[in-house]
């Protein structure tokens, strides 16, 4: 077989601008991860069912696994690794998770931290059915979920009290 | 698994995105890639091509007017299910959305890229073929409406041809004195249904003029039932009754990992009643 053609792209993720040379099949999750070096997003069904490869897109929650490298170029991504704050401190997600327990072996966190701050960004204020309904497309087979729905809640009252704090 | 190689091509008019999928016999699409690219990675599908319509300009578009609702081909499920607007004039379309997978599915995945994908076990060519609508794509020919009649030939096949583009979809406004209700049960929420039904009532006062109902997920294809003449009427447990038989001899259950074709055939009698009842009431309710 004849070498695959590759594509020089540009990709922005987390405020950084990458440069890598791509092929067309590589999927967005493989390149932040094998190509960017950024591990945090996790892989772990690849059809787009279990959601631990979530990123957001323009500030958008879509799945990594479904997207190619080469469609994503032009937009803005934010990995897991770009959710901490600027002086390197867990942001109110990850922090949240950290308070109410919300993660036992890990794998599926990235995705449920980057889906949750997306949401809450919308919600600020969410009820327990509304964060429940926020994580629905995440899947978990560690914790059972109570205390994520927690976390999200948690998530969004320390981010409204960032917002104070700011105001 | 990992997608075989293809080559790739993100046109930036339709002309040129035409032109790509003249080209080569073996080119496809990407829209939203929801479908699309869970295929390629288990290797269902390996084209030589992959035409990215994303950066085509002004198919974003929802677009509202009394007779209806016009979806262009880059418009995501979230936002036609977030437009205030689709709801008034057709409520059904955000009713059966709101069921499309995930939000985070629907925030990349189109609706016309659904009506295309042609899944029988996917609620909007259900709902598109429920509602009487139709696609407008676009060939070497020029534009074409297909009436939804001629859209769904077979099992995730639909009748446009290799070398079109989807551009917009066209779901009718509701009629006066109609009423509609969606329902479905899977597994999970947002998993694809095991069986799903929605249902259109027209009433005169107290009386049922003409009903129909849309079934997914209990049959190869997108299949509409006209109930009016099994209700014969009146909504009572009989008419429910008879209409969900008369629904069932038309479709056709199968066993799979999800559900048997018995478990199957009980929700869509159970749905059927209830969905024909909540349209009928809301029908009754539409008094204007
Ligand atoms: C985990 C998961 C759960 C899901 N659950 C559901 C569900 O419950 N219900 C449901 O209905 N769907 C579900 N989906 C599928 C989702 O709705 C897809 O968005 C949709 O089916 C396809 O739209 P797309 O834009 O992603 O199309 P793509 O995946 O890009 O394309 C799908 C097919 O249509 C063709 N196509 C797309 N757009 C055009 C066009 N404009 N012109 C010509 N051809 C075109 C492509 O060539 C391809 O063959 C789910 C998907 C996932 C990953
Ligand atoms: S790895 Fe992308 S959704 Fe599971
Ligand atoms: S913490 Fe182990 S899968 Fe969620």
């Amino acid at each position: 077989m004849s070498t695959e053609q590759t594509h020089e792209i540009r990709l922005n993720v987390n405020g950084v601008e990458h440069q890598a040379a791509v092929p067309a099949r590589r999927l967005l999750s493989d390149a932040l991860r094998h190509d960017l070096g950024l591990t945090g997003t996790h892989v772990g069904c690849e059809h787009g069912v279990c959601g631990a490869c979530t990123v957001l897109v323009d500030g958008q929650p879509m799945r990594s696994c479904l997207m190619f490298a080469v469609s994503a170029a032009g937009h803005e991504i934010t990995t897991v690794e770009g959710l901490s704050r600027p002086d390197g401190e867990l942001g109110p997600v990850q922090q949240a998770f950290r308070e109410c327990h919300g993660l036992q072996c890990g794998f599926c966190t990235p995705g449920f931290l980057t889906t949750i701050t997306a949401g809450i960004a919308e919600n600020p204020d969410p009820t327990e059915d509304e964060a429940r309904d926020m994580v629905a497309g995440n899947l978990c087979r560690c914790t059972g979920y109570q205390n994520i729905v927690k976390a999200v809640c948690r998530a969004a009252e320390l981010a409204r009290s960032d917002e104070d704090g700011a105001a | 698994m990992k997608p075989a190689p293809f080559d790739y091509v993100r046109p930036g008019t339709l002309e040129e995105a035409l032109q790509a999928l003249a080209g080569h016999p073996e080119a496809k699409v990407l829209a939203g890639g929801q479908s699309l690219v869970p295929l390629l990675s288990m290797r269902l599908a390996a084209p030589a091509v992959l035409v990215d319509i994303n950066d085509l300009p002004g198919l974003d578009h929802v677009r509202v007017s009394a007779d209806g609702v016009r979806v262009g081909a880059l418009a995501r499920h979230a936002a036609v299910l977030r437009d205030p607007d689709v709801a008034r004039v057709q409520p059904l379309v955000p009713l059966a959305l709101a069921n499309v997978a995930h939000a985070t599915i629907r925030n990349r995945g189109t609706t016309v890229g659904s009506l295309v994908h042609a899944d029988a076990a996917a609620e909007m060519p259900m709902v598109l073929r429920l509602l009487d609508g139709s696609l407008d794509v676009v060939g070497p020919g020029g534009r074409r409406t297909i009436p939804v009649a001629e859209l769904y030939v077979g099992p995730l096949e639909s009748s446009l041809h290799h070398d079109e583009i989807a551009v917009e979809a066209f779901f009718p406004a509701l009629a006066p004195h109609t009423g509609v209700a969606f329902e479905e049960i899977a597994r999970r929420h947002g998993d694809y249904a095991m069986c799903g039904v929605a249902a259109v009532v027209t009433v005169e006062g107290d009386r049922v003029v003409k009903a129909s109902a849309g079934y997914l997920s209990v049959s190869d294809i997108p299949t509409v039932v006209d109930l009016t003449e099994a209700l014969d009427g009146s909504i009572s447990d009989a008419s429910l009754a008879a209409a969900a038989e008369a629904a069932l001899e038309q479709l056709d259950p199968e066993t799979d990992i999800h559900a048997t074709a018995d478990y199957r055939a009980h929700l869509a009698r159970v749905l059927t009643a209830r969905v024909v009842t909540a349209a009928y009431e809301n029908a009754r309710e539409e008094k204007a």
